[in-house]
């Protein structure tokens, strides 16, 4: 098990990692997600042992491994770019981890042929790195991370510089290949859907902090936090502010009757969210409690099935929120045009002045029976 | 194929009239000499290829032809594996990078006869910093008439003065190698020599090439420097292709031969680098072949 206790990172002025507490389990996959620069690549490198906390502690098995120099941790790393060893063979290049480690021939031969089936480099075990394609050359990166059956296993973004069919290929694969190894995988990416395709466990991270840690579909529906729900929304997540005054929620687009559940939150200033696919440009909607708000469009991107409505809510200005509606279908709005959205309090969330979470959509608590318990 | 556009010929005519002035024509008057004898002003023979026999025989030419070799051989052997121990050695970040660059641009910067002067006096005995401290430390050292210390000063500067080259380019391999690849391998707990060998000399390996070529080039054609410092002595100790073309030219005025000896001292040069080229890009060629099939 790997531990991180109140671990900090700090790099002159700049606080890169702030407190974190974290416990990842042998044979769990675990995503970090965040926008970059909120810190995923220095708190895997602190979780390597590439780099030291500046305060806080990191445990491995109950041990603290400070000062136990990355070599002898037991990890292996892969990285967006393609690192392999230029002069050196994709069979070489798979066996330099146990090169090193002194290994006899016969192992060395063995495993790497394992590694190089299970990831599909079997024909081009001789070729150089440069005669590969972009996804073989990861393969290959990834084959050397996997045959050193390392007990932590960091990937850092690793499908990023792949093209999509590739990406998809691979992160199926992923998960499958290192459940096996029973490793500490730990895999950072900015991207909420692959969070939510890879399964497992979600850490958020916003500004060097975690903001939550939990099973991804948990996460993804009851964010703890406004920053969580952000940084978990592909497209981005609609906001606005709002004030509550007894039953309904007033700003200056609209006004919205609240549902029964949340008449016992106090009356103050809120953020409203709104996933957007929750936001309906029909106006005939069976949902109770729907709020009509004015706004005009400002770009349709339109991908086939679905298309993408930008619009800005009531008049002009830079400060008028923008928002997103994804709806069915091709639906080509020219800019500028008005229309009526609407929203329904039963799939809003709040979230208070301090961005805590207040409330939910009753809908996407699902059948997990996690009621709204924090 | 497209047809041929004879309006383009108008873009490409002020190149093709720069090219020969400042290359053909100049050329082809040194292969119009090297045919030809002279005697006097404007009386030319056509003697064929008299002076290339009378060149490609002399021992005069054999022993400079050999100095050459040996000078860049050495110069070689010395300034590669020197400049890339600069370049690990530099500092990668911080206030460090900008001083040991304008440190190492500095030596490039100084014109050859300057930079002959300089070493010129500074190895002096009598009077040069260098030179005077050998003698009184003990040291049996004369340029102008050891033949060993006479090598060994032209040997020193070339290195002072050139291996700055070396360094920049291997320097600017060194930086363009992504840290990640650094990480990776001490993760997998690769040792210092195993991070040269396997990541840092092949990603120089491009810029290498042309350090060789250039380096190779420069001292092959090495003129200004030892003319300066030895002019070619004690003896002829020093006395290089380039050394002695321009006595055989402008001292004794024997235009032919010294046409002649130009024209193969080019193709030498040229020669040679074709060979380094390919022998040290075999490997990208090798790679290249093999991209197709993936």
């Amino acid at each position: 098990m790997l531990e991180l206790i109140n671990v900090s990172k700090r790099v002159g002025h700049q606080q890169h990692i702030q407190d974190i507490n974290l416990q990842l389990q042998p044979g769990s996959l675990n995503v970090l997600l965040g926008a970059t620069l909120s810190g995923k690549t220095t708190l895997m490198r602190l979780m390597a042992g590439l780099e030291t906390p500046s305060a806080g502690e990191i445990r491995f098995n109950g041990a603290n491994v400070r000062g136990i120099p990355v070599q002898k941790r037991d990890v292996a790393m892969v990285y967006q770019q393609f690192i392999n060893y230029p002069s050196l063979s994709v069979f070489e290049n798979i066996a330099s981890p146990l090169r090193v480690a002194g290994l006899d021939k016969a192992t060395i031969h063995h495993r790497v042929h394992k590694a190089a089936e299970l990831l599909r480099l079997t024909d081009y075990l001789h070729r150089l790195p440069a005669d590969l394609s972009g996804g073989q050359q990861q393969r290959t990166a990834l084959a050397r991370a996997l045959v050193k059956q390392a007990k932590l296993v960091l990937l850092d973004e690793p499908l990023a510089n792949l093209d999509y069919k590739l990406r998809e290929e691979l992160r199926r694969e992923l998960p499958v290949i290192f459940a096996r190894t029973g490793a500490i995988l730990v895999y950072a990416s900015t991207e909420p859907s692959e969070a939510l395709l890879l399964g497992g466990n979600t850490a958020t991270l916003h500004e060097g902090r975690l903001t939550q840690f939990g099973p991804a579909i948990e996460v993804f529906q009851r964010p703890v936090d406004v920053h969580t729900a952000r940084i978990f929304s592909d497209p981005p997540l609609n906001t606005v502010a709002v004030h509550k005054h007894g039953n309904e929620l007033v700003c200056a687009d609209f006004v919205m009757r609240l549902a029964a559940d949340a008449a016992h939150l106090p009356d103050a200033a809120y953020t409203l969210a709104v996933r957007p696919w929750h936001v309906r440009i029909d106006s005939e909607t069976g949902l109770p409690d729907v709020a009509l708000i004015n706004a005009h469009v400002e770009v349709t991107e339109i991908t086939g099935s679905e298309s993408y409505v930008h619009v800005r809510l009531g008049g002009q200005g830079p400060d008028v929120p923008r928002w997103v509606a994804l709806v069915q279908g091709v639906r080509d709005l020219p800019a500028d045009s008005s229309l009526t959205l609407a929203v329904s309090a039963a799939q809003i969330y709040l979230f208070d002045a301090e961005g805590k979470r207040c409330l939910a959509p009753a809908g996407d608590t699902g059948d997990s029976g996690l009621g709204n318990s924090d | 194929m497209k047809s041929w556009n004879n309006k383009a010929w108008f873009l490409v005519l002020p190149v093709l009239l720069l090219v020969a002035f400042s290359a053909i024509i100049p050329l082809m008057t040194v292969v119009n000499y090297s045919v030809q004898d002279s005697f006097g002003s404007n009386e030319f023979y056509w003697v064929g290829l008299e002076w290339f026999q009378e060149v490609l025989s002399s021992e005069r030419f054999h022993n400079a032809l050999m100095r050459n070799l040996l000078f860049s051989a050495i110069i070689l052997l010395i300034e590669i594996p020197l400049g890339i121990a600069v370049a690990l050695a530099m500092p990668r970040r911080g206030w460090g990078v900008s001083v040991c660059l304008v440190l190492m641009a500095l030596p490039l910067l100084i014109p050859w006869n300057v930079v002959g002067t300089i070493w010129q006096v500074f190895a002096r005995v009598d009077i040069g910093l260098l030179g005077y401290s050998l003698t009184q430390l003990g040291f049996d050292y004369n340029y102008t008439q050891d033949t060993l210390d006479a090598w060994i000063t032209l040997i020193v500067m070339d290195v002072w003065h050139w291996t700055s080259l070396v360094v920049l380019l291997s320097y600017s391999g060194l930086v363009s190698i992504p840290p990640a690849y650094y990480q990776a391998a001490r993760i997998d707990g690769a040792s210092r020599w195993a991070v040269f060998r396997y990541i840092q000399l092949p990603k120089m390996r491009r810029v290498l090439v042309i350090a060789v070529l250039l380096r190779f080039m420069d001292s092959f054609m090495i003129y200004t420097e030892p003319f300066v410092v030895t002019g070619g002595g004690p003896g002829n100790a020093t006395t290089f292709l380039s050394i002695d073309l321009v006595q055989m030219a402008i001292g004794q005025f024997d235009l032919g031969p010294a046409a002649a000896m130009s024209l193969i001292y080019f193709l030498i040069i040229l020669l040679v680098s074709w060979v380094f080229y390919t022998v040290m890009t075999q490997q990208d060629a090798d790679a290249e072949s093999g991209r197709g099939h993936s």
